[in-house]
């Protein structure tokens, strides 16, 4: 527990964040339910800003899944990290950027647990030496992706193909940024803008035209939590909170949700449908959901890469009515052509699905 | 013989008046440097000068008077604080006090007894004593971000509304509504580690009442809510405030902190809180919120703590030599506390806390001289 | 059409602006003194059936000054009327009537809704 009396201006708090040559490390999950997400943030930052990003195979889940489900032991999920601190030792780099929300909480907890307690720190070394014959040392700055491209907003809005507004009203558009609780609810001082009032998504709809919404549960967690809904019973539990967010901002009529957590992407996606068909209710305008963005998918929006491209297809809540609000130049037809043009499948058409246009 | 026994008695009527006159000559030689002229500093300086000694106020604001300029109704007995500050403008007339106004001090050095003084106008004040009457600021409502001061238009804080209240003009939402439904947010940066002040401002429980209650008496139909984690109505009089406050004035208590603030479409404020008492978490729509700031150390206390040896507590509050026996003592010989530099405390209390700092400052200018 | 396995769950804050005001307006009506109880908890403390049972008078107070007044008559028919209740208030309440108030209030209610 901290005793200082030095109070952080959380306003003005600005984390650090490095600005090149960043070790990747990838979600385990992420790319099922999202998949164009990770391929558009390296081409972003490749292609667009020049910068160096290292892809490396070698590299695992964090565990964090599993250690928050009660099946990876702390221990093992320490050593791990400690792999991957190593891994990213081995290939040159300093810094990391990683993509999944929990993976970045998890790191900072890891992190956090050795300087209080060096002996895990100590216990980890020795585990990964045992197992692997590994050293390493820990990277000088962890950042999320989303923090990289909250830091470069403004370069991505200089090569900008559109903007967030509703081309028929010339209004910006509204939007709900949701941040996922690992980010900064459990270390406030890793997270851009503090725990309260986080800057990181706000900050790239602000920069990009759209407009930011504030409603009363915007602090509120999506339910997402490993033991929650892992278990069919429990999921009751996870999809009342979504509920919660949803009907507390659609007073608002927010055209879009953006967030930067896999978790709470997914959820808020998903259990839109859930909702229109166990409560009847849907909570965007025209009966239709609220689409439900991650940060990559947006920046690549607003960059005019082909929604297809980006795995928009794959999204519960159809994203034509936005891309048609935003004035996007895109092919419907192409919704579900894979690569080469074959087609890949589509999802069944039920009877009462509010949510499909 | 008339003539023989009328010399003896004026001789020792005149060497009666001479001793006196001496040992007012005495006090007279002596000087205290007053820092600060807000009532602390007016009447610990009064009580000084009426006992003969030469006092200079010095005061960073071009009036005195301090924070009692800005408060509208005191409690516990609803008396305009105009009273206050006219009694102490009387005092200073009435004794022709020494007050430098728009001065700061920048540096204070002591030679063997005595202290020399170096004010922002370039001014060198020798004095034989110091007190100090720095006062207090207001914790700043912005720290706590939870409740959105400043970010969200309908939260303020009891000085805003003491201020507008005193100002005499409608009070009403940003939106121009009259507020049907208040809450007021008791211990706002005090008893808060997040803050970094772990100790109670005492006072702010019962401006919240009082303030609950002047509201209610401005909009009948309106409710006011006071959220709280205890309620601090010490002495004799604020606990039949309470008493009134839920009878007359059909004021409710929800004993819960409150944990965050957020803004609704039409600019109304969602209250999250625990009703610990029933326990369930508990939200609640209201039109105004108001935050009950507490007391933190002031800006001149800092500033001397810079310049000086001063020693602060724990709080930041400069710290009295013995708590019992010598509250009115600082650390440093031949300098006294007076009023809110010391710690939070009412009007009332600060002056007698005042009147006390001027007698330590008596006796020990008394043991010196007669070294 | 719950193919799913699992619903949404009721939330339950009590959210203010769903208050029920009809009982508490008439046991106020016919007890003022109610207005000043502080919730210290003496009543309870000394309560016959509450030492006994799950029967706690100062919640019951306090749920119908949020409004919550659902499965009421249940939990109020528990009370004794020993009255040791209003012997130890300290504010001097009449917590008796009050309960006296409380039952009579809530088969009122229910004539008026039938």
């Amino acid at each position: 527990m901290n005793n200082h009396k030095q109070v952080i201006n959380w306003g003005n708090y600005q984390k650090e964040i490095a600005d090149n040559n960043y070790y990747y490390a990838r979600s385990c999950i992420r790319q099922n339910f999202f998949p164009g997400s990770e391929k558009t943030f390296l081409k972003i930052l490749r292609q667009e800003l020049g910068k160096n990003v290292f892809d490396d195979p070698n590299h695992t889940s964090c565990t964090g899944i599993g250690y928050h489900s009660d099946i990876v032991p702390f221990e093992t999920t320490q050593t791990v990290v400690a792999r991957q601190f190593s891994l990213v030792n081995e290939a040159g780099f300093d810094n990391m950027a990683i993509s999944c929300v929990t993976s970045f909480g998890l790191y900072n907890e890891v992190l956090e647990i050795w300087k209080e307690f060096p002996e895990t720190e100590a216990k980890a070394r020795e585990n990964l030496k045992k197992a692997t014959g590994r050293d390493f040392q820990i990277p000088k700055n962890i950042a999320h992706t989303s923090d990289i491209i909250y830091k470069f907003r403004d370069e991505i809005w200089a090569k900008k193909k559109y903007s967030l507004t509703n081309k028929e009203t010339g209004k910006p558009l509204r939007i709900v940024d949701h941040i996922g609780c690992h980010y900064a609810k459990v270390f406030p001082e890793k997270g851009v803008g503090g725990a309260e009032f986080p800057k990181v998504l706000s900050g790239m709809v602000q920069s990009w035209g759209g407009e930011t919404v504030d409603y009363p549960e915007r602090r509120h967690c999506c339910g997402f939590g490993f033991r929650q809904y892992l278990v069919k019973a429990n999921r009751g539990y996870s999809v009342s909170n979504t509920k919660k967010k949803l009907e507390s901002m659609a007073p608002f009529k927010p055209d879009l949700i953006v967030a930067n957590c896999p978790g709470c992407s997914m959820f808020i996606d998903k259990w839109q449908y859930v909702l229109s068909e166990t409560e009847r209710k849907t909570y965007g305008q025209n009966d239709l959901g609220i689409p439900v963005l991650t940060y990559e998918e947006l920046a690549g929006l607003v960059l005019g890469y082909n929604p297809w491209d980006l795995g928009l297809q794959m999204h519960q809540i159809d994203c034509e009515p936005l891309l048609d609000k935003m004035g996007f130049d895109y092919k419907p037809e192409d919704k579900y052509k894979g690569i080469n043009g074959e087609y890949i499948g589509e999802p069944i058409k039920f009877d009462s699905l509010y949510t499909c246009v | 013989m008339v003539n023989i026994l009328v010399n003896l008695s004026s001789l020792i009527v005149c060497t009666l008046v001479f001793n006196e006159i001496e040992k007012c000559n005495m006090n007279t030689q002596k000087t205290i440097v007053t820092i600060g002229a807000g009532i602390a500093g007016v009447e610990s300086s009064v009580a000084l000068s009426k006992l003969g000694y030469r006092v200079i106020l010095v005061e960073k604001d071009k009036n005195i008077g301090g924070k009692i300029n800005n408060y509208y109704h005191l409690f516990p007995n609803n008396r305009p604080a105009v009273d206050i500050k006219n009694y102490i403008d009387e005092q200073c007339r009435i004794h022709d006090l020494t007050i430098y106004k728009n001065t700061e001090i920048e540096k204070i050095q002591k030679k063997g007894e005595r202290f020399s003084v170096t004010t922002s106008n370039d001014d060198i004040l020798k004095a034989d004593a110091l007190l100090v009457a720095t006062g207090f600021e207001y914790f700043n409502g912005q720290q706590k971000e939870e409740y959105g001061y400043k970010i969200y238009d309908n939260v303020i804080t009891s000085v805003d509304l003491e201020e507008k209240l005193k100002s005499g003009k409608p009070i009403t939402t940003v939106q121009g509504k009259e507020p049907k439904r208040i809450a007021f947010v008791h211990c706002v940066g005090s008893r808060d580690e997040k803050s970094g002040n772990h100790y109670c401002s005492r006072l702010c429980c019962v401006t919240g009442v009082k303030q609950a209650m002047e509201l209610n008496n401005r909009f009948p139909n309106s409710l006011s809510y006071c959220f709280y984690i205890d309620l601090r109505m010490y002495s004799m009089e604020y606990e039949s405030l309470y008493r009134s406050a839920q009878e007359k004035y059909g004021i409710q208590f929800i004993r819960g902190k409150v944990s965050e603030v957020s803004e609704n479409k039409e600019g109304s404020l969602q209250i999250k809180a625990e009703d610990t008492l029933t326990g369930r978490p508990l939200k609640m729509e209201v039109d105004l919120v108001v935050l009950l700031v507490g007391m933190v150390p002031g800006s001149g206390t800092e500033k001397l703590k810079s310049v000086s040896a001063l020693e602060a507590n724990k709080h930041g509050f400069l710290q009295s030599a013995d708590w019992q026996l010598h509250k009115n003592s600082s650390s440093q010989p031949g300098i006294f506390l007076t009023g809110t530099c010391n710690g939070p405390m009412s009007i009332d209390e600060t002056m007698e806390h005042a009147r006390s700092a001027a007698l330590e400052v008596h006796s020990y200018l008394q043991n010196h001289s007669e070294k | 059409m719950n193919k799913f396995g699992f619903t949404t769950q009721e939330s339950r804050t009590i959210d203010y602006g769903q208050f029920d005001e009809r009982l508490l307006g008439y046991v106020q009506r016919h007890e003022p003194s109610f207005f000043i109880c502080m919730s210290c908890g003496a009543c309870t403390a000394t309560c016959s059936a509450g030492n006994l049972i799950d029967f706690n008078i100062r919640r019951l107070s306090l749920l119908i000054r949020r409004g919550e007044i659902l499965h009421l008559s249940n939990e109020i028919d528990k009370c004794m009327l020993c009255g040791k209740c209003t012997l130890v208030c300290p504010r001097g309440i009449n917590t008796r009537n009050v309960i006296m108030l409380i039952k009579k209030g809530i088969s009122e209610i229910k004539q008026l809704q039938n």
